[in-house]
C-alpha cells in the first residue's frame, strides 16, 4: 500500500478516530468491531465498506493497524466525496474533505461527526434521526415571520440543506440548527455550512440553486476547502471571524463542543418538533395567501391565469429561473393556471425561498393540492394533515402521479371541463362503442340508406313503419321526394343506419355521416387523442341501427332471405311497406350509381308494388334463365325506351348496361327481378293503376323492376298498391316526360342513390372500425406511457 | 437508452440538447444538425393533415452504423430528435413513440409555465429529470 500523506487536520482527525477505536489502548491495532461501527457510521454502502477494507489491507492483515486505519479513513473520505475508490486516490485526491461519520449513539462520535460536518447537507445528525427538510429550523423559529413576505436577510437563514424531498437526503441540519441557535444572538451571518466535508450527497449540494449569497458560497465550498481550516477543533479559537465559512465553522465547532450537551438537547427538541412538516403552511400564512389570492382573483374557486401569476410572483424579485421552478412545482395539474391550493403552495415556496430555503425537487406533501376528484374544488386545505418527513414527499408525489398522467393528458387542454369531456367520452365509448360495434352490419338496403331524417334507433319494425308513414304522407309531392319515398319504404334495416345518414335526401350518405361524426368529435377535439377518438367512434355506431345483412341474390324466397324482413313485413301489413322493407338481401349492390337519366319511366315502383310475394318463389326459378337472357333484355329495354307509360315495360337501357356493369350479383338480381317482374307484370297488369304494363317488354321490365323491387319492395300486395298509387300520382305529376320515362328515371335515380348510400354507409362503417382500431392502439400506447411513468425512476 | 436527445425550435436552433457525457458530445450535436435536413424533407413531403399523432412521429430518420436517429415534429414545428445506440437491443418502434410522447408532454408542461418564454433554452428541472430518466433507463 502506498504511503499515505495526510494533512495536519487529517492527521489529527485520524488519530482521534484511531484512539476512539482503540479501546484496548494498544496504540497499534484497532479493534475491528469499533472500526466496523465507525465505517457503518460513515453511511457508505456495504460493498464500498468492504472495498475500503480490502484496499487498506485490513482484510489481508486481519486487523486494522494504524496505517491501515488511516488509509481506510482516507478511503472513506474519498468514497464520501464521490470519487471512485482506488488505491491511488488516497494521495491523488486533493483537498479531500475529512470523512464524515454519522453519529451513532456514541456521543464522542457524534461530536466528531457534528463538529466536522458543518453543512446543512451533512448530517451531523443525531441518533439516526432524520430531520426534516431544510426549512425546519426556520419554521420553528419564526412561523410568525412567514406571515410577511419579507425577504429575510439571507444570512439569517441557513441554507436548507438539500432539497427536501430527495430520498437520499440525509438529515440534516442539526448542526445547522445548532449553529443557528448559537449564532443567532451573534447576529450571525453566514452560517454557511461548513462546506468542509464535501457534501455528503454532493448531487444535492449541486442542485442547490444558490440564489442567496450564502448559498453560493456554500455550494462553491463543497469541494472541500482548505484543510487547514479543519484545524482540529481543539484548536479553534472561540472567536469567529464570520467571514468565511470555515472560520465560521470553526467557531461553530468550538461552540458546539462547548455547548454540546446543551445543544444536543435543543437539537433533539428541535428535531422532534420538526417532525411536523416544515413545509406546512400555518393558518396565518394561509390566511395571508388567501387574501393575496383574492386580490387577483376574487373567486376562491377560480383560477389565476398564468400571466397574472407571473406578474405577481415577479414582484417577489426572485430570479426567473427559480420562479419557473416554483411554478413547475406548484402547478400541479399543469394547466397553466393556479387554483387556490396551488397558489398557496407557490406563495409558500416563494416565501421559503426568500427566506433562504432551497427549493425542493418535488412538491412537499403538505403543499400538494388535494385532488379529490377531477373538479377544482380548490379550497381543500393544503395540509393533508400528515406529518411530513422530508423523505416522504418523495413518495407522495409518485402516489399522486398515477392519477396525474391521465389527468395530464386531458387537463392541459381542457381546463375545467376536462373531466366532463373525459367522462363523456368514456361513457360514450364504453357503453356504446362495443354494443354498437357488434350490431354494425353493413346496411343492406341502399334504399334505406337514404335520408330519412329521423335519427331513431331502429328496431326494424317500428321505425320502419314510422318512416313509411312519414314518407308516405309527405311524399305526395315532387319528384325529389319520390325516391325518398321509395327509399323510405324500403327502409327497413337501413333505418338502423346512422340517423345522420338519413339527413337531407340530397346529401350523400357520406355527408350525413361525416357531419354526425364531426359533431360530437369536435368538442373533444382538444381532448386527448384517446378521448377524442373514443367518442368519435362512439357516435356513429351509436346511431346506426344494425342494418340488415347484405342481400344476397338468393334464388330462394325473397322473403325468406332475412328474418328481419319477415318480421318487418309481418308487422307492417297495412302499411305501405311496399318495397321498403324489401328484401335486404336482394338489394345492395345496386348498379353502380350512375345516374342514368334513362328515358324509361320511373314506373318500377309501380311494378314493384305490384309484385306480390306470393309469387316470389315461382319467380325465382324463372329468373335463372333470365339471367342468361340478359342481353336480350337490354335490347328489349332499348327498344322499349320509347315505350309507353308503363314503367314496367321500360327499364332504362342505360340502367341495364349499368346494371350489367355492376357485379354479377346485381345481374343475378336483375335476373331475379326480371323474372319477378315478369310475373308481376302478368299479375299486376290488372292491378296496376296508372300503368298499363306493356306485355311487350317483359324483359326490360324485370330489369327496372328489379331496381325497385329488390331494393324496396318485396312486395306486400297492398303496400305495393298503395305505394304504386302514390308513385303513380307522383309520377303523373311529371309533365314533360312521358310517364313511363319519368318513372324509370326516377326509379333508376332512386336506385342509384340507394346504392350510393349503401356504399357510403359501408365505407363509413369501415372507417369507423378503423377508427376504433386506432383508438384502441392509442389507448394501448397511452397505457404504456402511464406504466412507464408509474415505474418511477427506479434506476436513480 | 437514448444517447442524445435534442429539442429544436421552429427556426432550427436548439432549445435543449443533451447527450450522455461519455461520448464526444460534438459528434452528437453534428448528427442532430444533419438530421434536421431529413426532418425538413419529411415534413414537406407529408403535406397537410398533420393532426394525427402518428404523423407527428417521423420515424427513423437515418441510421448510421453505430446509431440510429429518430425524429418527431409537433404541430408548431418544434422538433424532437433522438439518437439511440444501435447496439441496444433494437428498441421497438412503439417504445420510441412512447418516448417521444413523453418528451412532448414534458415539453408542453414547460410551455405551460408562464415564466418560460418560448424560444428560450429549456431549463426546467422537471424536463431534465424526464430526459435523464429516458437516457439512463437501462442503468
Amino acid at each position: 500500500m502506498e504511503g499515505l500523506t495526510l494533512s495536519d487536520a487529517e492527521q489529527k482527525y485520524y488519530s482521534d478516530l484511531f484512539s476512539y477505536c482503540d479501546i484496548e489502548s494498544t496504540k497499534k491495532v484497532v479493534v475491528n468491531g469499533r472500526v466496523l461501527e465507525l465505517f457503518r457510521a460513515a453511511q457508505l454502502p456495504n460493498d464500498v465498506v468492504l472495498q475500503i477494507m480490502e484496499l487498506c489491507g485490513a482484510t489481508r492483515l486481519g486487523y486494522f493497524g494504524r496505517s491501515q486505519f488511516y488509509i481506510a479513513l482516507k478511503l472513506v473520505a474519498v468514497a464520501q466525496s464521490g470519487f471512485p475508490l482506488r488505491v491511488e486516490s488516497i494521495n491523488t485526491v486533493k483537498d479531500l474533505p475529512l470523512p464524515r461519520f454519522v453519529a451513532s449513539k456514541n456521543e464522542q462520535e457524534s461530536r466528531h461527526a457534528t463538529s466536522y460536518s458543518s453543512d446543512s447537507e451533512n448530517q451531523g445528525s443525531y441518533s439516526g434521526v432524520i430531520p426534516p427538510p431544510p426549512g425546519r429550523g426556520q419554521v420553528k423559529k419564526g412561523p410568525g415571520s412567514h406571515d410577511a413576505v419579507q425577504p429575510r436577510p439571507a444570512a439569517d437563514q441557513q441554507e436548507p440543506a438539500s432539497p427536501v424531498v430527495s430520498p437520499q437526503q440525509s438529515p440534516p441540519t442539526s448542526p445547522h440548527t445548532w449553529r443557528k441557535h448559537n449564532r443567532h444572538p451573534s447576529g450571525g451571518n453566514s452560517e454557511r455550512p461548513l462546506a468542509g466535508p464535501g457534501p455528503f450527497w454532493s448531487p444535492f449540494g449541486d442542485t442547490q440553486s444558490g440564489s442567496s449569497a450564502g448559498d453560493a458560497v456554500w455550494s462553491g465550498q463543497s469541494p472541500p476547502p482548505p484543510q487547514e481550516n479543519w484545524v482540529s477543533f481543539a484548536d479553534t479559537p472561540p472567536t469567529s471571524t464570520l467571514l468565511t465559512m470555515h472560520p465560521a465553522s470553526v467557531q461553530d465547532q468550538t461552540t458546539v463542543r462547548t455547548v454540546a450537551s446543551a445543544t444536543t438537547a435543543n437539537e433533539i427538541r428541535r428535531q422532534s418538533s420538526s417532525y411536523d412538516d416544515p413545509w406546512k403552511i400555518t393558518d396565518e400564512q394561509r390566511q395571508y395567501y388567501v387574501n393575496q389570492f383574492k386580490t387577483i382573483q376574487p373567486d376562491l374557486n377560480g383560477f389565476i391565469p398564468g400571466s397574472a401569476a407571473k406578474e405577481f410572483f415577479t414582484k417577489s424579485k426572485l430570479p426567473i429561473l427559480e420562479l419557473s421552478h416554483i411554478w413547475e412545482l406548484s402547478d400541479f395539474d399543469k394547466d397553466g393556471a393556479l387554483t387556490l391550493d396551488e397558489f398557496c403552495a407557490a406563495f409558500h415556496l416563494v416565501v421559503a425561498r426568500k427566506n433562504g430555503y432551497d427549493l425542493p425537487e418535488k412538491l412537499p406533501e403538505s403543499l400538494m393540492p388535494k385532488l379529490i376528484d377531477l373538479e377544482d374544488s380548490a379550497d381543500v386545505g393544503d395540509q393533508p394533515g400528515e406529518v411530513g418527513y422530508s423523505g416522504s414527499p418523495a413518495e407522495a408525489p409518485p402516489s399522486k402521479s398515477p392519477s396525474m398522467p391521465s389527468l395530464n393528458q386531458t387537463w392541459p387542454e381542457l381546463n375545467q371541463s376536462s373531466e366532463q369531456w373525459e367522462t363523456f367520452s368514456e361513457r360514450s365509448s364504453s357503453s356504446q362503442t362495443l354494443t354498437q360495434f357488434d350490431s354494425n352490419i353493413a346496411p343492406a338496403d341502399p334504399d334505406t340508406a337514404i335520408v330519412h331524417p329521423v335519427p331513431i334507433r331502429m328496431t326494424p319494425s317500428k321505425i320502419h313503419m314510422q318512416e313509411m308513414e312519414l314518407k308516405r304522407t309527405s311524399s305526395d309531392h315532387t319528384n325529389p321526394t319520390s325516391p325518398l319515398l321509395v327509399k323510405t319504404s324500403d327502409l327497413s334495416e337501413e333505418n338502423k343506419i346512422n340517423s345522420s345518414v338519413k339527413f337531407p335526401s340530397g346529401n350523400t350518405v357520406a355527408d350525413g355521416y361525416s357531419s354526425s361524426d364531426s359533431f360530437p368529435s369536435d368538442p373533444e377535439q382538444i381532448g386527448s387523442n384517446v378521448t377524442r377518438q373514443r367518442s368519435h367512434s362512439g357516435t356513429s355506431p351509436d346511431n346506426t341501427a344494425p342494418p340488415p345483412p347484405p342481400p344476397r341474390p338468393q334464388p330462394s324466397h325473397s322473403r325468406s332471405s332475412s328474418l328481419d324482413m319477415n318480421r318487418t313485413f309481418a308487422v307492417t301489413t297495412g302499411q305501405q311497406q311496399t318495397g321498403a322493407v324489401a328484401h335486404p338481401p336482394a338489394v345492395p349492390p345496386r348498379p353502380q350509381p350512375s345516374q342514368a337519366p334513362g328515358p324509361s319511366v320511373h314506373r318500377p315502383v309501380d311494378a314493384d308494388g305490384l309484385i306480390t310475394h306470393t309469387s316470389t318463389s315461382p319467380q325465382q326459378i324463372p329468373e335463372q334463365p333470365n339471367f342468361a337472357d340478359f342481353s336480350q333484355f337490354e335490347v328489349f329495354a332499348a327498344s322499349n325506351v320509347t315505350e309507353e307509360q308503363d314503367g314496367e315495360a321500360e327499364k332504362h337501357p342505360e340502367v341495364l348496361p349499368t346494371e350489367k356493369a355492376s357485379d354479377p350479383a346485381t345481374s343475378l338480381r336483375i335476373a331475379q327481378a326480371d323474372g319477378k317482374i315478369e310475373e308481376k307484370t302478368a299479375a299486376s297488369v290488372p292491378a296496376n293503376v296508372s300503368k298499363g304494363t306493356t306485355p311487350l317488354a317483359p324483359p326490360p321490365k324485370p330489369v327496372r323492376r328489379r331496381l325497385k323491387s329488390e331494393d324496396e319492395l318485396r312486395p306486400d300486395v297492398d303496400e305495393h298498391t298503395q305505394k304504386t298509387g302514390v308513385l303513380a300520382a307522383v309520377l303523373a305529376s311529371q309533365p314533360s316526360i312521358p310517364r313511363s320515362v319519368g318513372k324509370d328515371k326516377k326509379a333508376i335515380q332512386a336506385s342509384i342513390r340507394r346504392n350510393k348510400e349503401t356504399n357510403t354507409v359501408l365505407a363509413r362503417l369501415n372507417s369507423e372500425l378503423q377508427q376504433q382500431l386506432k383508438d384502441v392502439l392509442e389507448e394501448r400506447i397511452s397505457l404504456e406511457v402511464q406504466l412507464e411513468q408509474l415505474r418511477p425512476f427506479s434506476h436513480l | 437508452m437514448a444517447v442524445c436527445i435534442a429539442v429544436i425550435a421552429k427556426e432550427n436552433y436548439p432549445l435543449y440538447i443533451r447527450s450522455t457525457p461519455t461520448e464526444n458530445e460534438l459528434k452528437f450535436h453534428y448528427m442532430v444538425h444533419t438530421s434536421l435536413d431529413v426532418v425538413d424533407e419529411k415534413i414537406s413531403a407529408m403535406g397537410k393533415a398533420l393532426v394525427d399523432q402518428r404523423e407527428l412521429y417521423l420515424g427513423l430518420l437515418y441510421p448510421t452504423e453505430d446509431y440510429k436517429v429518430y425524429g418527431y415534429v409537433t404541430n408548431s414545428k418544434v422538433k424532437f430528435v433522438m439518437v439511440v445506440d444501435s447496439s441496444n437491443t433494437a428498441l421497438r418502434d412503439n417504445e420510441i413513440r412512447s418516448m417521444f410522447r413523453k418528451l412532448h408532454n414534458s415539453y408542453t408542461d414547460v410551455m405551460c409555465n408562464p415564466f418560460y418564454n418560448p424560444g428560450d433554452r429549456i431549463q426546467s428541472r422537471a424536463f431534465e429529470n424526464m430526459v435523464t430518466s429516458m437516457m439512463i433507463q437501462v442503468c
